[in-house]
């Protein structure tokens, strides 16, 4: 398992586009990914649910990865918050 | 609605427009739901997946057709519903409800939707709330399926109609026979609904918000819409009938005409190309300068930054501000001037002296080259930004070559700064000035040796040069932009910004005035950028100029007063509108 935390530094947050990326990415790997944000756990590989974590710019999040592509997934995940999603 | 007005219904305007033709109205068939299930479970569930899977491929297929009849931004509405039903707390949860309290799939998937439709429209932010929609959207969807209801076909009409619905979907929009749907009409929704984004994309009226419409009309009655005002008119009678053809004749005249020019080069008659620019004040003016054809942004007015607020702005927010400017123009040129505010305006946090004459005061330039930090912080965020389109920096209020040369010093530190920060600006950015002081008019020709363009600006111009002030009524009769005076200042900037080779344009009030166009293009003028909705009209007017002819009257009509100059010009329009309509 790894765990890295992160800082939302994009314009509109996990809302709208940024939100469903996140998804789509994590959705590649077949590791286990979860959110976490102030105590509370997400599946990162649903919309719904990461959507509806209304995650602001400036708040900061854990993200779990668990499985065997752990490590492409946690890099990939992280290289999107810091490329602001490409906003 | 109106009280007493049975033939005038009034709703909110969601896109202009005029149509007059028959009802046709959406119904959706109410669907009966049983909780019980037929059968077992395991057949429920088998259900459940076919239902999702031919969803997705309905989905996939719409998307494409949208892409490509539409755009690709609303092409993305149903990516967002592709993720729902890929979404496994979706999924999962209807599998699961089913599974352990043995319910029918539609059952469950009631539920679910419910569940989560209330999550999201408790959520503060809006965006978060209108994803309420997308959610019922793709339910209803995966429903219709489940009970093999074909989806309400809008995509093929028989004949043109103007749709009712108490609602309008992505989803039925999406189908929609576009060459037959002349019109849209809900009971629900706002300016930014779905229907209202969808007509004006489709470029046909539609009116929302008019409660209880559905019941008001029936299928095959002829009504008509007026898309800007928000008004039905239901029945339709004659006289109305016939004023809104007309109404509806002269929308498609000038929406044709508009066409015409929009896209056409800015050119003489005999072929001098002068660009038309538009002047701004946010971003969010940009796109009315590409809706009327700028060819770019002659004045991007950076005030707003600095106004209505307790402290300075920082960097990052000027430079989001003129980063978004400069990508949306996609490479055009955007001319964006440093601070230009004085102690006429109240900018508490700046400590402004309290001023007899804040006009001839502590402003502009003034303010930058005392206070560095700021003009440092405007700059830093202006180099950053350049890398995203087209940027030239304009100066304003410049009276003295020395605030030129002070200027370029302090730019050159800031550039070594982001070179030591490893930081990205374009090695192209021009550099000019506004010439608003009679003393920058009279040595603009060593001026022009040490800049890249001039923009002039008339409105503090001819204040400063006729020393008068527009604003007060008693003598405001004496700023005139047909004075000699400012005139002849006018041709002499522009002949030394040609000796040294650079660009002059205009971005005062004068540079959209019809009466002067033809005398600014008389006197060589390269640009001239004014409020977006001038730009059209003065694309058309430019068209039946002669630069050489002008370039000649103007010798001659130098030599004269305003009141003859005036009416030399207002004579010259009339005539070029008259040739206009023959």
């Amino acid at each position: 398992m790894i765990k890295k935390q992160v800082t939302i530094l994009n314009e509109s947050g996990l809302h709208a586009r940024p939100g469903s990326i996140l998804v789509k990415e994590a959705s590649k790997f077949e590791s286990d990914i979860q959110i976490i944000k102030d105590g509370k756990e997400v599946n990162a590989k649903s919309m719904l649910t990461v959507l509806s974590l209304g995650v602001s710019k400036g708040q900061s999040l854990e993200i779990q990865v668990s499985g065997p592509d752990e490590k492409e997934a946690i890099d990939a995940l992280v290289s999107l918050v810091e490329k602001k999603f490409g906003e | 609605m109106i009280q007493g007005e049975i033939d005038l219904l009034k709703g909110i305007s969601a896109s202009s427009g005029v149509a007059i033709g028959k009802v046709l109205i959406l119904q959706e068939e109410t669907v009966d739901i049983e909780k019980d299930v037929n059968g077992d479970i395991e057949d429920e569930l088998e259900r459940w997946v076919q239902a999702i899977e031919a969803s997705k491929k309905q989905l996939q297929q719409i998307q494409m057709k949208v892409q490509e009849e539409i755009d690709r931004e609303h092409a993305q509405i149903f990516e967002a519903h592709l993720l729902i039903l890929e979404d496994p707390a979706f999924v999962d949860e209807v599998k699961n409800k089913i599974n352990s309290e043995h319910i029918s799939a539609e059952f469950a998937l009631m539920e679910t939707t419910k569940h989560f439709i209330q999550i999201f429209e408790s959520m503060e932010n809006e965006y978060m709330r209108e994803r309420a929609a997308d959610i019922e959207d793709v339910s209803t969807r995966i429903l219709h399926n489940l009970k093999g209801i074909e989806d309400v076909n809008l995509s093929s009409l028989e004949e043109e109609a103007i749709i009712v619905a108490y609602d309008l979907t992505p989803s039925h929009t999406a189908q929609m026979d576009k060459k037959n749907v002349i019109g849209l009409i809900t009971e629900i929704g706002g300016k930014t609904s779905h229907t209202a984004i969808m007509a004006r994309s489709l470029e046909i009226p539609a009116v929302v918000g008019l409660k209880d419409i559905v019941n008001q009309v029936k299928n095959g009655d002829i009504i008509g819409i007026d898309g800007e005002e928000g008004i039905v008119h239901h029945p339709l009678e004659d006289d109305v009938k016939q004023n809104l053809l007309k109404k509806k004749q002269v929308y498609e005249n000038q929406r044709k005409e508009l066409l015409l020019l929009k896209d056409a080069p800015s050119a003489t008659k005999d072929q001098k190309r002068i660009e038309l620019a538009g002047n701004i004040g946010t971003p969010q003016d940009v796109e009315k300068v590409l809706q009327n054809g700028g060819e770019g942004i002659g004045l991007f007015r950076t005030e707003f930054l600095y106004m209505n607020r307790d402290s300075l702005p920082t960097e990052e927010e000027q430079f989001q501000a003129y980063k978004q400017v400069l990508s949306d123009m996609e490479g055009k040129p955007v001319v964006i001037r440093t601070l230009d505010i004085g102690g006429d305006k109240a900018l508490p946090y700046l400590d402004l002296p309290k001023e007899l004459n804040p006009f001839l005061g502590y402003r502009a330039i003034r303010i930058c080259l005392d206070q560095v930090d700021i003009f440092k912080t405007q700059l830093r965020a202006l180099l950053r930004a350049s890398r995203f389109g087209n940027l030239k920096i304009m100066l304003p209020m410049i009276s003295a070559i020395n605030e030129l040369h002070e200027t370029k010093k302090i730019y050159e530190e800031v550039k070594l700064e982001l070179d030591q920060e490893d930081k990205v600006y374009s090695q192209n950015i021009e550099v000019g000035i506004m010439i608003e002081t009679p003393s920058a008019a009279i040595i603009s020709d060593l001026l022009a040796k040490e800049v890249d363009f001039f923009s002039i600006g008339t409105n503090d111009l001819i204040q400063y040069t006729i020393a008068v002030d527009r604003m007060n009524e008693k003598i405001s009769h004496l700023y005139d932009p047909f004075h000699p005076a400012i005139l002849r200042l006018i041709q002499m900037v522009i002949e030394n910004g040609h000796k040294e080779g650079i660009w002059v344009g205009m971005c005062g009030e004068v540079a959209g005035d019809p009466k002067l166009i033809p005398l600014l293009i008389g006197m060589g003028i390269d640009e001239l950028s004014m409020s977006p909705s001038s730009i059209l009209p003065a694309r058309k007017l430019i068209g039946h100029i002669s630069t050489k002819r002008m370039k000649d009257e103007v010798q001659e009509l130098l030599k004269y007063n305003n009141k003859h100059i005036k009416s030399y010009c207002e004579n010259l329009l009339k005539k070029i509108i008259g040739d206009e309509i023959q």
